[in-house]
């Protein structure tokens, strides 16, 4: 912490004059923190592997090879020569262009559930901390109800209900996801509703809809980057838990929960590799997006260490 | 306190009914009713069943009488897929399962996860802090889902210590990896709370004091720390239990163990609509019981809560 003082001190005395806005400040901090930044970079590469990995694939994700397909165990291995880099699942498919397959999907889900919770949570916890009152009462109240309710089985009941499709498993984790953010939300612009400027503004006759979008979410979006980041892991551990039972993403879609689930099972004729490289794909995120999460919450967040 | 624990319990009875409701209409929206299968019954058949299950009666009714029926006797109707099943009978043979290693794992989870939290706190920037702190990290993206193969990897294909799976009325060999497997992210999860959380009280004024006037260690930390430290591990600890529920679904379907997560996976691929209602509106009572009980735990404990 020191050596941040310092720095920050010879930084004040060389552009003396100039002030440094919240996200130049929070650049900075992030930078500092070195696993924060390994891990950009790694999911920065999952990212770029998930765009333009099919470009290396030397295999359709729904061939079948089926010159392995008789002994996967002894034959299907990863291996540069024939192609199959991470090896072929147990009906033959290339493992590679599948893994690729599933990054696509897994990382969709993730930061598109953690869109829509982000988005909703905000909307709804910033108009219930702003209009305040009994609006606000009915509205927490609300979500406390909506708290006690067994989200994964509802969406599960969800999912059977209306059948399996990719875009409601898609909005239905992330409508799931919104309520804590909405009331870490709320408890935010409650806080900033009393402070002196948004009074000021108040005074000068500015209007409530400019107050809101002007001063009260630009505050906010310090904890609600925070958020997002923590929130995507979670969507990913969600999707795949919900396709490692069965109930995911359908073939010939796949998703990394559906990939470990395969892998899991078939475990024991010796194709490790199957559950191996997704579980690596898979682990290594969730890792980076902590880091990141810590990170941005360090940066952004001083006062929170 | 009892006009608080009362107030808690009145504002349950809206959030079940609404969860009641809900899955009911949800269940009735369902494109294709339980009956209808790839050969149509005759339309008299059709209507004599419908009419058995009281499918026939006005939509209105039918949630009035299921809304009765739970309330009053806990009965969740029959099973649609098994003729001569209850859904009380299916939830009354799995749940005494996943309510067992449940509870050990619950236990488990939260022992060595406080006790991990604090060695982190007190030796904090030491090697076993390091230590402590890896383990949780590395937890934290390990699920059960992935742990539950590891496991079975390790002890029963490689060493064949345990048995890969099966419940045997609940004997520990059965019981080991589905505690394991269940309980580390949590433990995980506990320990980093707890220790972030001790050391904040670990570095506050009243600890400073405390030490001042010349207290032992032991009895700053039992007497004077701990219980502060401990609030924000209670405050997960409702949510904590309700994960666990679910995650026994993977046990379940992973160990074999036939609990509660076999009977609802098995209803959701058979559309066993009445079976996973009927563990879903289970699972949502635990949850408002779990959170009342946090609730109250909190209350009793951080003495800036007046009830």
């Amino acid at each position: 912490m020191s050596d941040t003082t310092v720095a920050e001190l010879s930084h004040e005395i060389e552009g003396s004059g100039q002030g440094r806005s919240l996200w130049q400040d929070a650049r900075r901090r992030f930078l500092q923190n070195r696993a924060a930044v390994v891990s950009l970079i790694v999911m920065i590469i999952i990212a770029l592997i998930a765009i333009f990995g099919p470009l290396f694939a030397a295999w359709n994700n729904e061939e079948v090879d089926w010159n392995v397909l008789g002994d996967i165990a002894s034959m299907g291995g990863p291996s540069i020569e024939n192609g199959h880099y991470f090896g072929v699942d147990e009906l033959g498919r290339d493992l590679y262009a599948r893994v690729v397959q599933g990054t696509q999907v897994s990382l969709m889900v993730g930061v598109i559930g953690s869109l829509i919770a982000v988005t909703f949570g905000t909307l709804y916890g910033a108009t219930a901390g702003y209009v305040g009152g009994r609006t606000d009462n009915i509205m927490m109240r609300l979500v406390d109800i909506l708290m006690s309710i067994p989200y994964m089985f509802v969406l599960i009941l969800l999912l059977v209900v209306f059948g399996r499709s990719m875009w409601l498993l898609f909005v239905g984790i992330g409508l799931i996801s919104w309520l804590e953010m909405s009331r870490i939300v709320r408890g935010q612009t409650l806080a900033l509703k009393s402070k002196e400027y948004v009074e000021a503004a108040l005074a000068t006759g500015v209007k409530h809809r400019v107050i809101v979008t002007r001063h009260i979410i630009p505050n906010l979006m310090g904890i609600i980057v925070i958020y997002a980041t923590l929130l995507v892991p979670q969507m990913i551990l969600t999707e795949s838990f919900i396709s490692f039972l069965g109930l995911g993403v359908q073939e010939p879609n796949t998703s990394w929960g559906a990939l470990i689930s395969e892998g899991a099972s078939t475990l024991q004729y010796g194709t490790y590799w199957q559950l191996v490289f997704p579980l690596a794909f898979f682990i290594v995120t969730l890792f980076c997006f902590f880091f990141i999460g810590d990170g941005l919450r360090d940066a952004l967040d001083p006062k929170d260490r | 306190m009892t006009a608080f624990i009362i107030k808690r319990l009145l504002s349950a009875i809206p959030t079940l009914l609404i969860l009641i409701i809900f899955s009911f209409l949800l269940m009735h929206s369902a494109p294709g009713g339980p009956f209808s299968s790839d050969r149509p019954l005759p339309p008299e058949v059709l209507a004599n069943i419908e009419a058995k299950y009281h499918l026939d009666d006005p939509l209105p009714l039918q949630i009035w009488n299921y809304v009765v029926g739970v309330v009053t006797q806990f009965d969740f109707g029959p099973s649609f897929q098994y003729k001569d099943r209850t859904v009380n009978e299916i939830i009354g043979q799995g749940f005494p399962v996943t309510l067992t290693y449940g509870t050990i794992s619950f236990v488990v989870a939260v022992v060595f996860g406080c006790a991990l939290g604090m060695m982190a706190a007190l030796k904090q920037n030491t090697w076993l802090d390091y230590l402590a702190v890896g383990i949780s990290i590395g937890a934290q993206v390990l699920p059960n889902f992935v742990m539950a193969p590891i496991l079975v990897l390790i002890f029963t294909l490689w060493l064949g210590w345990l048995p890969g799976g099966g419940w045997n009325g609940g004997a520990w060999p059965y019981l080991i990896m589905p505690v394991i497997a269940l309980s580390t992210s949590f433990m995980a999860s506990i320990a980093r709370i707890m220790r972030s959380s001790l050391l904040e009280v670990m570095h506050s004024n009243f600890i400073r004091t405390a030490r001042a006037k010349g207290l032992s260690s032991r009895d700053i930390l039992f007497q004077h720390a701990l219980k502060p430290a401990m609030l924000p591990v209670i405050s997960y600890l409702g949510p904590t239990f309700v994960i666990m529920i679910t995650g026994s679904v993977v046990i379940d379907l992973y160990f074999t163990t036939g609990g509660i997560g076999q009977a609802f996976v098995n209803s959701a691929l058979n559309r066993d609509y009445s079976v996973m209602m009927g563990i879903t509106i289970l699972v949502g009572c635990l949850t408002i019981f779990f959170n009342l009980i946090v609730d109250i735990l909190y209350a009793w404990i951080d003495p800036k809560i007046k009830l």
